[in-house]
């Protein structure tokens, strides 16, 4: 039997856009992960603390304001003068494509976008924990 | 020999269904059965086979009535658009007050007949564009406003007594709208023939869109000195729209949508009576802003039941006395959230059948989306075919050559009494509970709408809910390009060139004795905090500036977020 996953989920900056997050909480709740969501306009620095603090395997990041490219790169940042290496990075939401190959390229490990099925959430996020190994 | 209609007696027509269910029904579906079991609208009330006028014979026939007449049901005027037809209201908003300013004059050479103002996240949340929360914010999302300086770009060349303009815009409408009474007063204009709505409805951003600085009980206020100001000087104003549309794209069921802005109406009433002014001075003004949905009949009867509800709350809970208190009138926009990425031109066909549910659901105003906007902002290419759509329905269809064309249909007469009986029985659970304040403190809305958006996302999952290109229908399009919107990268400095400007070349001390008479108007409730915020925008003051000195006296809202 593997560890139960942990997950932070997260909504950064001054988007109020809850709808997807919460959704993705109580799916992963029900898929049988822990989760913990942090609630609206966080900074990343509370953000990146939380889930050092919480020790998550994963830290998802749900964004609808166009602003990921200013929000990951602070959170890499962040994440590397902390230290942590192996923490899953996801985001999730409304963005486009071009924007999606810069955020893997920059370490996000998989990007969701809307309407992607509850399921296939549950599955990516297993899978990517699989990947990783055990820490 | 056979008999007429008005001969049948409502058992006679029972009796007839009775026998039609028993035998040909039941004959039928022995060869060929039906698809499914049972059968439920999108938001889950169950539908017939079929209507008759035995559905409706219980109906009081005031409850249906006439076009124009209480309770409304049929709409809120009697010609409707045979006089006009609905305002043809496209949202738009990016960069600076110039940039958007060119889309807003686009849109009204492609013949739109109203404006509507989609604002930057930092100037829907209060924050100046240099401020450090607004970094790569700046004019993405909608258009940027700091300073009057920006409503005057935003609106130039534009005339205010000729077209009118919607501020979508919440917890820092009141700011919003000083400058445009400010802007209104510079050009010389006579306040009370410039027409307009500013959105200010803060309740609902508890509930569901979440753009909310202060706690309940100050925001709540300022929506009451809003109408309180406009009630006394803009004749022809609606100071608030209040709003379904949020609660739905954040995942309600087209009932909890209904029911929920009605609740948060109950509120607003309350609080403006609470300082003296007579209900038939500022119900008349009273907006409302609405969602269309892809179940065509039930948002018909949505709207249809909406109308009624309304009538009878203002009539029978305020005492209403003018017909003008009593009619609703609401602005009307197609679901953003039932729009897809993948194949999405079909965007354009949901849009059209949502715009036309719009109209024979009775709207006064309408924006139809852009096909692009499950990617970004909308293109001038995908607003302009958005807006040939509301052409197409208002010129080339007929619809709007007949009042309430739906008005009888038996069905439709059915779903929008379930309608106005499910809103009441909401409304009545609300007050037992305590109240709608009380309840969005408890997170109970925000639990209903998580629900219901957890449920659909299941539906959609499991293909209850068919999305045409989502879980039907499905084209691999992993070369497919779309040309968006781009974000053009030199916004925050223009626009942060000007607002510093503006700070270096006020008269400092001035705005700073304004900022403290603003203070002791916010601890002062008997007093109007409009007159004061007016005078603060005049002498260059920024949104920041306002939002920033009441944050001190009123500290902000965070919510515990349910899921």
């Amino acid at each position: 039997m593997s560890a139960q996953i942990r997950v932070l989920l997260a909504k950064v900056g001054l988007d109020g856009h809850d709808r997807g997050v919460k959704v993705v909480a109580r799916t992963l709740r029900d898929g049988g992960m822990d989760v913990v969501y942090t609630g609206l306009h966080r900074t990343p620095e509370e953000v990146v603390t939380a889930a050092v603090q919480e020790d998550v395997d994963i830290l998802g990041v749900s964004l609808l304001s166009g602003v990921q490219m200013t929000v990951f790169p602070k959170i890499f940042a962040l994440l590397k003068e902390k230290n942590v290496e192996d923490m899953i990075v996801v985001a999730g939401g409304v963005m486009p494509d071009e924007d999606v190959v810069e955020l893997k390229k920059m370490g996000v490990a998989e990007v969701l976008l809307q309407d992607t099925p509850p399921q296939q959430i549950i599955d990516t996020l297993t899978g990517l924990v699989e990947a990783r190994g055990a820490r | 020999m056979t008999k007429t209609i008005a001969q049948s007696t409502p058992e006679e027509i029972a009796a007839a269904a009775k026998a039609w269910e028993d035998t040909e029904v039941a004959n039928f579906i022995a060869r060929a059965p039906e698809a499914k079991e049972a059968y439920f609208t999108l938001g889950d009330f169950p539908v017939k086979r079929t209507y008759t006028a035995a559905d409706i014979a219980d109906t009081p026939a005031e409850d249906i009535g006439l076009p124009g007449k209480y309770p409304f049901t049929r709409g809120p005027y009697p010609t409707m658009y045979r006089g006009r037809n609905w305002t043809m209201r496209q949202i738009a908003g990016f960069g600076t007050g110039e940039d958007t300013n060119k889309r807003f004059k686009f849109l009204i050479e492609a013949g739109q007949t109203g404006i509507s103002t989609d604002f930057d996240m930092p100037t829907l949340m209060g924050y100046d564009s240099d401020h450090p929360m607004s970094d790569g914010e700046v004019g993405r999302e909608g258009v940027a406003i700091d300073t009057l300086a920006d409503m005057r770009a935003l609106l130039d060349g534009i005339d205010l007594e000729k077209i009118s303009v919607s501020l979508t815009i919440n917890p820092t409408a009141w700011i919003l709208l000083a400058m445009y009474i400010a802007l209104c007063e510079e050009r010389g204009y006579d306040l009370n023939k410039v027409s307009g709505t500013v959105q200010a409805d803060i309740l609902k951003e508890y509930m569901a869109q979440k753009e909310y600085i202060y706690p309940i009980a100050p925001s709540v206020r300022i929506v009451r000195d809003i109408i309180g100001h406009t009630t006394k000087t803009m004749a022809r104003y609606n100071p608030i729209n209040i709003s379904g549309y949020h609660v739905s794209e954040a995942g309600s069921s087209p009932l909890h949508e209904a029911a929920f802005t009605l609740a948060n109406l109950i509120v607003y009433v309350e609080e403006v009576l609470k300082t003296g002014v007579k209900v038939d001075d500022f119900a008349p003004r009273l907006a409302f802003f609405f969602v269309c949905q892809a179940d065509f009949f039930e948002e018909i009867a949505k709207f249809r039941a909406l109308r009624r509800c309304y009538a009878k709350i203002m009539k029978e809970r305020f005492g209403a006395q003018k017909p003008e208190s009593m009619r609703l009138r609401f602005h009307c926009q197609t679901a953003a959230a039932s729009l897809t990425k993948p194949q999405y031109m079909v965007n354009v066909m949901r849009t059209t059948t949502q715009a036309l549910a719009a109209v024979l659901g009775g709207a006064q105003s309408l924006h139809t989306n852009g096909y692009d906007e499950a990617f970004a902002i909308p293109t001038e290419h995908a607003m302009q075919l958005a807006l040939r759509t509301q052409q197409v329905i208002a010129d080339e269809t007929g619809v709007t050559q007949v009042v309430d064309p739906l008005g009888g249909s038996y069905f439709v007469e059915s779903l929008t009494n379930d309608y106005e009986k499910k809103i009441f029985e909401i409304l009545d659970e609300v007050e037992e509970r305590g109240g709608t304040i009380k309840l969005i403190e408890e997170g109970w809305f925000q639990k209903h709408i998580a629900d219901f958006a957890y449920e659909t996302a299941l539906r959609k999952q499991s293909g209850e809910k068919p999305v045409i290109g989502v879980n039907r229908y499905v084209l691999d399009e992993s070369d497919v390009k779309i040309e968006t919107h781009p974000y053009d990268e030199s916004t925050a400095r223009r626009q942060v060139e000007r607002t510093q400007s503006v700070r270096a070349n006020r008269d400092e001390a001035k705005v700073q004795t304004l900022l403290e008479e603003l203070v002791a108007v916010a601890q002062d409730e008997s007093q109007n905090i409009m007159p004061v915020t007016i005078q603060l925008v005049k002498e260059g003051a920024t949104m920041g500036d306002i939002v920033e000195k009441l944050k001190a006296i009123w500290g902000v809202y965070r919510e515990t977020p349910v899921f």
